[in-house]
């Protein structure tokens, strides 16, 4: 009897070790066909004009070319739309930062009436599409003398800082014991005190999700640019990118190097913070419970 | 109320003031504004002319792009949306098998998501090239027609549109990854016992117990979908070439906007959609009792 327990283990465990060769044959190959355009682009970014009208498929530039990445940061005004990017971005970070913070915290941790109302309120205001009001948004920022300038990109943020992003960090701080803030109170802390003193350095690990996110968000973000924007030399990455499509349609190594250089600094970021990265986009899937 | 309580009130409302501004502000004020728009005829010129229903009218039974970008969109939608779920789902189920190597498979798969759209349609573009793009000359090697002209073909250039859109599958199949790590491993445990193979524990837990992630990913996915804007804006250069086969709703509720500045009719349309939208969310709620299982059921 034993021996048939141990041949039955030994099956199973044949079994098993045969579904995870299948398992990672599979992956593998999925990963090699989504890794490929990333390859061919950086692959094409480093040709010449005559290996890229190659009729034959050529993955190892030979010979090398450079030159396409001096020449797509010098084209274009690139230094002037990264500099502009980080600029927006940045605010932008600090702006939902600040604003979610404190609206979290006044939804986590005090008590008014009323307080329910608005946050079912709050969490209606995810549910509505963001065409609905842009078209409104983008007129009063007109009157507002914020046509054509990087306030409109970066004001709202101070706005609230953004339905979801409150949702995440009142999410967080309710898991803040209320014994240390009824100590803190106690001890003589102002509502100001608890917030800046205990709240913010615990609630660390979910405002760099945050601000993470907000980054990337900003970073990519081409309908506000488009919308808002005018003069080249305000223009984000993004809307430059598109800009330099328009005037140089058929120079593909050129465009190439351009998008490589614009996807370079988000892939360093999502390496650095990985698993900020997971568990952010774990908790937007939390919210349908 | 007493003195604590009062201020404790005052101080709330102190800090969500910025969100009730911003609510106001960005939110509550233009969604009326909006409405209010789509009743008129606003060029920015000069002030909204009152006109009732008629940009709904023209809207309707006058403009073949409304409908136009309607059919593309729903094309888009109705490929785009279910393909890219089963491919998340296949690919986080695979990945949730403890294999040692699921980090950097995890990253793999989850980076083209976060290329800004405007990078990743420059690629396309590149990689749909008929003569010397890397998809017609892969097909070209594996003897398959090798002379589509995909985003330039009429035909061709919606379905190019949802090849683009699985590339970046990694950010749902990330959200379904966490929704399978999320089920508790002695339900497996307890069906190993009881000798349900795998195929079974597939079937009567692993399936069940992801309905709800997989709804999630169903609406955010059918609301990112109907709103498709800067890939198409990026590919067709604003105009949603080539014959208007790939105008989608957004880019010419975008055009009537910033482009012929009809901010009536835009908002009509955006109205429209967003009245779209709800129905396809509502209708999802509606039936989600049906098929979405919640592990809190079981109590109740």
């Amino acid at each position: 009897m034993f021996e048939k327990v141990r041949h039955l283990n030994k099956s199973t465990k044949d079994r098993e070790r045969t579904w995870k060769i299948i398992v990672n044959m599979i992956l593998t190959i999925g990963a090699a066909v989504v890794s490929l355009p990333f390859l061919w682009m950086l692959s094409t970014s480093l040709k010449t004009d005559s290996q890229i009208m190659s009729e034959k498929l050529i993955w190892i530039p030979n010979p090398i070319d450079w030159v396409n990445y001096w020449e797509a940061a010098t084209y274009i005004p690139y230094f002037q739309y990264l500099k502009n990017t980080v600029f927006v971005s940045i605010i932008s970070v600090i702006g939902v930062l600040t604003a979610a913070s404190l609206v979290a915290f006044g939804f986590a941790k005090l008590r008014a009436p009323g307080r329910n109302f608005l946050f079912i309120v709050l969490l209606c205001s995810m549910m509505l599409p963001g065409q609905v009001t842009m078209i409104p948004v983008f007129i009063l920022f007109r009157n507002l003398g914020w046509y054509n300038s990087l306030k409109a990109l970066t004001i709202p943020a101070f706005m609230g800082g953004g339905a979801f992003n409150i949702f995440l960090l009142r999410q967080f701080f309710m898991g803040i014991p209320n014994e240390v803030i009824e100590a803190a109170k106690i001890d003589g802390c102002s509502y100001f005190d608890i917030y800046w003193r205990i709240v913010l350095p615990l609630g660390k690990p979910a405002l760099t999700t945050v601000a993470i996110f907000t980054f990337v968000a900003t970073w990519n973000d081409f309908m506000s640019p488009l919308i808002y924007l005018k003069d080249q030399s305000k223009y984000t990455i993004a809307l430059g990118l598109q800009f330099f499509q328009s005037m140089h349609s058929t120079e593909h190594a050129l465009l190439m190097a351009a998008a490589l250089i614009t996807v370079l600094p988000i892939i360093i970021i999502f390496f650095f913070a990985q698993e900020h990265f997971i568990k952010g986009v774990s908790l937007e899937g939390g919210i349908k419970g | 109320m007493n003195k604590g309580q009062r201020r404790e009130t005052i101080v709330f409302y102190l800090f969500i003031s910025p969100w009730i501004i911003g609510f106001t502000v960005l939110t509550f004020g233009p969604m009326i504004v909006s409405f209010w728009y789509s009743l008129t005829e606003y060029n920015m010129l000069q002030p909204p002319l009152y006109v009732g229903l008629e940009n709904y009218r023209r809207l309707f039974t006058d403009d073949p792009l409304f409908w136009k970008s309607l059919y593309n969109t729903f094309y888009y939608v109705i490929f785009s949306v279910p393909l890219s779920l089963a491919t998340g789902v296949v690919l986080a189920i695979l990945l949730n098998q403890k294999i040692k190597t699921m980090p950097l498979f995890r990253t793999i798969f989850y980076l083209p998501s976060i290329v800004p759209m405007v990078a990743s349609a420059f690629l396309w573009i590149w990689i749909f090239n008929p003569r010397f793009g890397l998809l017609n000359k892969t097909l070209g090697l594996l003897g398959m027609p090798d002379n589509i002209l995909w985003l330039s073909s009429e035909v061709w250039s919606k379905p190019a549109l949802i090849i683009m859109s699985l590339w970046g599958v990694g950010g749902s199949m990330i959200i379904f990854l966490a929704g399978l790590q999320g089920i508790p491993e002695q339900l497996y445990e307890a069906a190993r016992i009881d000798g349900a193979t795998s195929g079974k524990q597939f079937r009567y837990i692993t399936l069940p117990l992801l309905t709800p992630t997989i709804f999630f990913n169903l609406i955010m996915g059918l609301i990112g979908a109907f709103q498709t804007f800067a890939q198409v804006y990026v590919i067709t250069n604003g105009e949603g070439g080539p014959l208007n086969s790939t105008l989608f709703y957004m880019l010419y509720l975008y055009r009537q906007a910033f482009e012929f500045f009809n901010m009536g009719y835009a908002s009509a349309m955006a109205w429209i959609l967003f009245v779209i939208i709800m129905t396809f969310t509502l209708i999802q709620l509606k039936f989600s009792g049906r098929w979405v299982f919640y592990q809190g059921d079981i109590k109740g």
